[in-house]
């Protein structure tokens, strides 16, 4: 009984919000003449603007048809019908959904939000862009870049990364104890965080003028350095490490007898971007390449041409994204051995090895992605015994034998077979989201050019070449940024794990005696 | 098959014996049957028409994984004659539906087994040149051999393929054929033998 009474006032307290909600803040409108408020109202849980209101500001005519009990809005000579009771609209004869039918209070008629976007904007012949959480509408030429902050404390420095959509001219410069960003904006969209590490940024907020931020800066501050990452999409990082300063000015020692201290000799180095995690340095590998095709495709598409075009985009999408470094193996149709491959990664200390490959079938019908990492097995007790860190009893001139911990350089990956294969399991997932998986998606075997690798490696094979229709797929751009976005997750996926953060990525095979003998 | 194949092979077995001496440092003794068996010619007694059963490795008809076919091969006296026949066996057609792993062309240029059990096969040019690539298919041809040597041969511990006399890194850029390889039998299908 009581529950049944609670439903009833519930029911009317309903009712009554579908005709008097709380009035939401307005919406503000961005256009070349300026800004102005638009109100909304909340009509049965949904922001609604008022049919007078958009009539007003964009010069649209709306006319009630009595007969057919519809609304025609017509905006530079095209129509737009809205039925009451529906959540449709027709727009220039295209019917489009609408989260809410149009409603009517008193004379007024009042329309979704949405209906700017989904309506209004492809019939206006100008941008319209409408921006909800911002609550922002954008018309005309504006610029309003969007910006997402972070804080994060990064050793003796805090890092602000400033993510700005679209790529838009600032500059950063020092006035007393703040930082100054001027955007080349009209205003700016931006999510501002709270600082974790106020001794050194005490917090932001926006700036005098329209279109900048300001850092306030803590008592630690030392200095700053500041860089930009392109990002995808026309988007741009902004990175600025604020940095402490070092302990002798603030020790209160007896500055005007000491001679003058060289300028932060504790200054991280300034190329220090890398993002949390541990992974700076990725080399990606283009399998195949100059006289050696790898496999062809009935249509005639080779397996070192496809290698090639994604581990190109693969590494702008990494560098873009991650902040990380790129090394390709080949950038271009030319011939590389195995070893060199895996000795260019560990030259460069890259943190982890992406080798990229389409596989063949002397069945055509073969088809669907799969991901290696390599196995020991194969390879017999040795490669057992380098995984296990077990020494070797060698003979030392004047007879006898030491004790050596041997690794055998062309058995690296030995060490990293269970980075390896989280890392595998993470590529294999992501690519099960956006492309096809082979029957046996995640396999282990002894492939040479993975051996040598001494940090977590896998060989990933795209598709089959040999099945027409994968033949197309691998080389159309939609199915080659599929890949890469999820080789980018599944990279970001592994940096991120829990065990990454704990500390334990990167290995800890660290070279030991004997790491360039080889048999 | 020419006496100067022999030669080669028997400088061939040399060298891997020199090498493994120095890496492991003991004693090498040369296999007593392998100068005399390293010429892979066709079977000499030809009144002999003996033959034994064994499991040869083909490609199944998804493509996605070997399968194990019952064949009749020719009988050898020794552990290295046998190898032989069942190489020259899985170099040839396959059985309907399955479809062979090996490139067309290939042949068998030698045999050599050592004390400890390693076999090595010298395949001709073919095995690389005509290899039409992907990692899958190259795993395959490399394992049909490897397992058709392992499985029907208890004496045979694991296998090393040769091109043209030499070692190579791989066929077609992705196995490994730097080491002799041990059985594997994760790319056959698990159901049971087909009947070939």
């Amino acid at each position: 009984m009581l529950s049944l009474r609670i439903g009833a006032v519930l029911l009317v307290l309903g009712l009554a919000g579908a005709q008097t909600a709380p009035t939401p803040a307005p919406y503000t409108l961005f256009s070349p003449e300026g800004r102005r408020p638009v109100p909304a109202r909340l009509i049965s849980g949904q922001e609604m603007f008022a049919l007078d209101d958009l009539a007003s500001l964009f010069q649209l005519t709306v006319k009630e048809d009595s007969l057919a009990g519809g609304l025609i809005v017509t905006a530079r000579a095209q129509s737009i019908v809205l039925t009451p009771g529906q959540s449709l609209a027709s727009v220039g004869g295209r019917l489009i959904s609408l989260p809410a039918a149009p409603f009517k209070d008193g004379r007024s008629w009042y329309v979704p939000v949405d209906f700017v976007s989904r309506a209004l904007a492809p019939t206006l012949g100008a941008r319209l862009e409408l921006r909800k959480p911002s609550r922002l509408l954008l018309f005309g030429d504006v610029r309003v870049p969007r910006i997402a902050g972070k804080v994060e404390p990064q050793g003796s420095l805090a890092r602000l990364t400033l993510d700005v959509s679209p790529q838009t001219p600032h500059a950063v410069t020092q006035d007393g104890t703040r930082l100054v960003i001027k955007f080349e904006a009209d205003a700016l969209d931006a999510a501002l965080p709270a600082s974790p590490v106020p001794d050194l940024i005490q917090g932001l907020r926006p700036g005098d003028g329209p279109a900048s931020l300001v850092v306030d800066l803590g008592p630690r501050f030392g200095t700053y350095r500041t860089s930009d990452l392109p990002g995808d999409r026309g988007t741009v990082r902004v990175v600025i490490d604020v940095i402490a300063a070092t302990t002798s000015p603030s020790a209160g020692g007896a500055p005007a007898t000491t001679p003058p201290a060289p300028p932060l000799p504790d200054t991280p180095p300034l190329l220090d971007i890398a993002p949390s995690g541990g992974i700076r340095t990725i080399v990606v590998d283009a399998g195949h390449g100059g006289a050696e095709d790898g496999a062809r495709g009935p249509s005639g598409t080779l397996e070192k041409n496809v290698t090639l075009s994604v581990a190109r985009r693969l590494k702008a999408a990494l560098e873009s994204r991650l902040g990380v470094r790129v090394i390709l193996t080949r950038d271009g149709d030319t011939h590389v051995e195995l070893d060199e491959r895996a000795a260019l990664a560990n030259n460069n200390k890259a943190d982890l090895f992406v080798s990229l490959h389409a596989n063949a079938s002397v069945r055509a019908s073969a088809s669907g992605a799969e991901v290696f990492y390599l196995s020991l097995e194969e390879y017999g007790d040795q490669a057992q015994r380098v995984a296990k860190g077990e020494t070797e009893a060698l003979p030392v001139f004047g007879g006898g034998t030491r004790d050596i911990e041997v690794i055998l350089w062309e058995m690296a990956q030995a060490r990293y077979i269970e980075q390896s294969a989280v890392l595998a399991q993470a590529v294999e997932a992501a690519l099960r989201d956006k492309v096809p998986m082979s029957p046996r998606a995640i396999q282990q075997a002894p492939f040479r050019v993975l051996v040598g690798a001494n940090m977590p490696a896998v060989l990933v094979e795209m598709g089959f070449i040999t099945n027409a229709e994968q033949e197309k797929q691998l080389s159309s751009d939609g199915f080659q940024v599929s890949i890469v976005q999820a080789l980018v997750d599944s990279i970001v996926r592994y940096r991120d794990r829990p065990a990454a953060r704990a500390g334990a990525i990167g290995g800890t095979a660290t070279p030991r005696a004997g790491g360039g003998i080889r048999p | 098959m020419s006496r100067r194949t022999v030669v080669i092979g028997a400088i061939a077995l040399l060298a891997i014996a020199g090498a493994a001496w120095l890496a492991f440092s003991r004693p090498w003794r040369q296999p007593a049957d392998a100068p005399a068996g390293a010429a892979a010619s066709p079977p000499t007694s030809t009144s002999d028409t003996r033959k034994i059963t064994g499991t040869l490795y083909f490609v199944a008809e998804d493509g996605m994984s070997l399968v194990g076919v019952q064949r009749e091969v020719p009988f050898g006296e020794t552990v290295l004659d046998q190898a032989r026949h069942i190489v020259v066996a899985q170099l040839g057609d396959a059985p309907a539906p399955f479809v062979s792993a090996i490139p067309p062309g290939t042949t068998l240029r030698g045999v050599y087994l050592t004390e400890r059990g390693d076999v090595f096969v010298d395949l001709s040019g073919e095995a690389r040149t005509r290899h039409p690539g992907g990692a899958l298919d190259e795993l395959f041809t490399v394992y049909s051999v490897v397992n058709a040597l392992t499985t029907n041969l208890p004496a045979v511990k694991r296998v090393q393929i040769l091109v043209e006399g030499k070692e190579v890194d791989t066929l077609a850029g992705h196995v490994d054929l730097r080491h002799p390889l041990q059985k594997s039998l994760k790319w056959v299908r698990t159901d049971k033998a087909e009947k070939g």
